[in-house]
């Protein structure tokens, strides 16, 4: 298969004015990625899947991450102490990995990011040209909260509809309902002292 | 249940066993009754997840669950006493669970099979695990393990053969459990506190 | 316009309701079977749409076994994640600890000893005879056969439990490979009764293929029923023997050539209908091919250590990056996704579930059919719940 950077280029031929930018992956496995603007992503999907050199028609996995909002320290020479502290924004991210079934090659890692986390997270469903995002979006929807707009049948998969949170957040709040439990883990002791405040002194020692 | 205190027996256990000794059986309907329910309990052909192939594995020919009378798993809970909950409840499966429950006729019985149904076991940090049925369906035996081996569940059936031996025929109380509801955030209620409290934490002072 | 000859979307079999609604024909029957019912394989639901009995609709309803694996393995060590993998397809243990092994080892970097290759390619290919001859048993047993192919098939998963527990202590959770290698080195004795095993599977194959494969009822209840074309199996993302039976050769084992699987010699059964009776047939053939992998793993099988005593295990921390790694289980392609920030614990844990996504296309392939056809269909599928909901 082509590096992801010729594909990133072939991409770019055909769709005049996409943002595509390439996403490196600093671990050993080196699986770098492309991040699509969620403006063309539905015809650079189309493409992808279509393109005579890569007919990606195998769309293998689809998933959430969650990016919350996060500081890090710069280091800038002209503030004090040299280094200068920045707030990068939060965000959701969606990863596809595509792979040919046609050519035997794969995988070209491909991912969308919202806006924020709150009110802008609408990305286009990839589901119209992968059948196999189906039930993979509405999970991502379910457990992280992005709304993907094409999808059709957008509803919670795994909890049950009444439910208003997102679970697999960073920040999510699970309902507080292990009230006690005998292991030394530091956590679980923890909560077992929220559960059972200690116990008033008591005024005298009964005599044995 | 109430029930009236027994009056003293006519024939005492020794003297039972003595005339069994001699070839004579005598009995009372209830023994003969309890007998008889011990080794046909029908449980319910119900799976939630490993735990249910151990289950399975319990009906087959190396272990066979049959031995014990117990081979006839009903696929309706109408037709079955025995409700062996196999694998983890999740939240979203709890009230399924417990509407089961509600539709078994009585005498009925409950065991709890494997750690998650026990307590929510290796899952009990999950946001959709619920922490042990017993929050919601009064359990009889529970039989631990992740998964309990075929031969840990037939002792539990063992277990609770005795158990059914040792009770006296008469109107059991019906016990329809209220079934939760999906909420926002969790299932309401979250458990039945007439079936389970918190267990009590006993803690050294200033601890 | 479609160079690749996929279907649009809109082109897909969608619900067949019929448009008269007459007393004569009467109303349309809306049914849900699960999660509570002997046929579904634990607790899937499914929302089925009947006119009298044939299906126009068929939803399915997931999470009812939803038990929260990523989230718990995102607050877990790498190593403390390895018992949660057997409980995802809880039929195939040793196939997802190896998938999340090698999806570690690739995101640290560990290399694996040559021994231990050969032990997971025995252990993958015994769980892979373990899980078609239960799905046989299970499939004839929706389809009416109650009992008889089941207990055969269990008889012959009892061996190999016992197999497995001899070597990993558990007969389900064996929680056995390890990041670089395995837990415990077979002994020669263990290697013996595996032989002895192999050997005898494929009599035992003879066997279940003279009571099921001609079997007019087998075939009167499976042939022509849930057709699933290549095209639609591929773009769902169908994976496994599925896709094979639907006639398309794409086994990871080949393609990706992980593991020691490039070292043997083995064909890949494809069906030619994409039929219940192709998917029953390619998984009858897979089993022949996976004895004579295991013939020659065994016969090759070389000493040495099965891990390497340096290897990370406890607290391991690879680098940051991420990694998505793949094998061919004997459901479809499991996968892991994992993204490492350097800590201790991974940032984002993903499991690619098979059962899941082969489910994609249970409606279009029951459309049309019987009601009582449908759940043979979904037999046919494979699943197993543990991974659907995670």
């Amino acid at each position: 298969m082509e590096t992801t950077e010729q594909i990133r280029e072939r991409i770019l031929a055909s769709l005049p004015g996409a943002q595509v930018s390439l996403v490196t992956n600093p671990g050993l496995a080196a699986q770098h990625s492309l991040l699509l603007g969620a403006a063309h992503a539905l015809q650079a999907a189309l493409l992808l899947r279509d393109d005579a050199a890569l007919r990606l028609d195998f769309c293998s996995n689809v998933t959430g991450v969650d990016w919350p909002e996060r500081e890090v320290s710069e280091a800038d020479p002209t503030a004090p102490g040299g280094k200068v502290k920045r707030v990068v924004p939060g965000f959701l991210e969606v990863v596809y990995h595509l792979y040919s079934v046609a050519l035997g090659h794969g995988p070209l890692v491909v991912r969308m990011r919202t806006a924020n986390r709150s009110d802008q997270v609408t990305l286009p469903s990839l589901t119209p040209v992968w059948r196999s995002c189906e039930f993979q979006e509405r999970e991502v929807f379910d457990l992280f909260g992005v709304v993907f707009a094409g999808h059709p049948d957008l509803r919670r998969i795994l909890m049950w509809d009444e439910f208003k949170d997102h679970p697999m957040r960073k920040d999510y709040v699970e309902p507080d309902d292990f009230e006690w439990e005998p292991t030394p883990h530091g956590d679980v002791l923890e909560r077992a002292r929220r559960h059972y405040p200690a116990p008033a002194r008591p005024a005298k020692e009964p005599a044995p | 249940m109430s029930e009236p205190a027994p009056a003293a027996p006519a024939v005492t256990d020794a003297e039972r066993a003595e005339l069994r000794r001699h070839g004579m059986l005598l009995t009372s309907i209830e023994e003969l009754c309890d007998w008889g329910r011990s080794h046909s309990v029908w449980p319910l052909q119900f799976g939630l997840a490993c735990c249910a192939i151990e289950m399975i594995a319990a009906s087959m020919a190396r272990f066979d669950i049959a031995r014990f009378g117990s081979e006839v798993f009903r696929p309706s809970p109408r037709q079955a006493d025995l409700l062996i909950v196999s694998g983890t409840v999740t939240k979203k499966m709890a009230p399924m669970v417990v509407r089961i429950w509600n539709q078994m006729p009585e005498p009925k019985y409950c065991i709890a099979m494997g750690a998650c149904a026990i307590s929510g076991g290796p899952f009990k940090q999950g946001y959709n695990v619920l922490k042990g049925i017993d929050r919601f369906v009064p359990v009889d035996i529970y039989v631990p393990g992740c998964p309990p081996r075929p031969e840990a569940l037939l002792h539990g059936l063992i277990k609770l053969q005795e158990k059914i031996r040792g009770q006296r025929l008469g109107t059991p109380a019906p016990s329809e459990c209220p079934v939760p509801e999906y909420a926002a955030h969790d299932l309401d209620p979250t458990k039945n506190p007439q079936l389970w409290q918190p267990p009590v934490l006993v803690r050294k002072e200033g601890a | 316009m479609n160079p690749s000859g996929l279907p649009p979307l809109a082109s897909l079999p969608g619900p067949q309701i019929r448009a008269v609604h007459d007393e004569l024909h009467g109303d349309l029957l809306e049914l849900s079977m699960g999660p509570h019912h002997p046929s579904t394989h634990g607790v899937f639901r499914m929302v089925v749409t009947l006119d009298g009995e044939t299906v126009v609709k068929l939803k399915p309803v997931f999470g009812y076994l939803h038990r929260n694996h990523e989230k718990i393995a995102e607050g877990a060590s790498y190593l403390g994640s390895m018992p949660y993998t057997d409980r995802l397809d809880y039929l195939c243990s040793m196939t997802n600890n190896w998938s999340y092994a090698l999806a570690v080892e690739r995101l640290a970097g560990q290399a694996v000893s040559e021994r231990a290759e050969y032990v997971r390619v025995i252990l993958a290919e015994l769980t892979r005879l373990l899980n078609h001859t239960c799905l046989a048993g299970f499939l004839l047993q929706d389809g009416g056969a109650s009992g008889t192919p089941l207990m055969y098939a269990f008889r012959e998963r009892e061996k190999i439990l016992d197999l497995f527990e001899s070597l990993s202590g558990s007969r389900m959770m064996c929680n056995y490979q390890r990041f670089g290698g395995c837990r415990a080195d077979p002994s020669p004795a263990w290697l013996d009764s595996a032989r002895a095993l192999v050997d005898g599977y494929g009599r035992f194959l003879d066997e279940y293929e003279a009571l099921l494969t001609g079997n007019e009822i087998l075939m009167a209840r499976t042939q022509g029923i849930g057709r699933l074309s290549p095209q639609l199996a591929v773009s769902a993302g169908v994976t496994g023997p599925m896709l094979r039976a639907a006639g398309v050769g794409y086994d990871i084992r080949k393609v990706d050539g992980y593991g020691f699987y490039p070292r043997f010699t083995f064909r890949v059964p494809i069906g030619a209908d994409g039929d219940t009776y192709d998917r029953y047939m390619v998984r009858i053939l897979e089993m022949r091919e996976s004895i004579g992998i295991l013939r020659q793993a065994l016969r090759d099988i070389p000493a040495g250590p099965i891990l390497d005593p340096k290897a990370k295990q406890r607290g391991l921390r690879p680098k940051a990056g991420e990694v998505y790694s793949r094998i061919e289980g004997p459901k479809g392609e499991i996968g892991f996704f994992l993204i490492s920030d350097g800590g201790p614990n991974p940032y984002r844990y993903r499991v690619r579930p098979p059962s899941l996504i082969n489910l994609t296309i249970l409606e279009d392939m029951c459309l049309g059919q019987s009601i009582a056809d449908s759940v043979v269909i979904l037999g046919s599928v494979d699943i197993v719940l543990g991974e659907v909901d995670r």
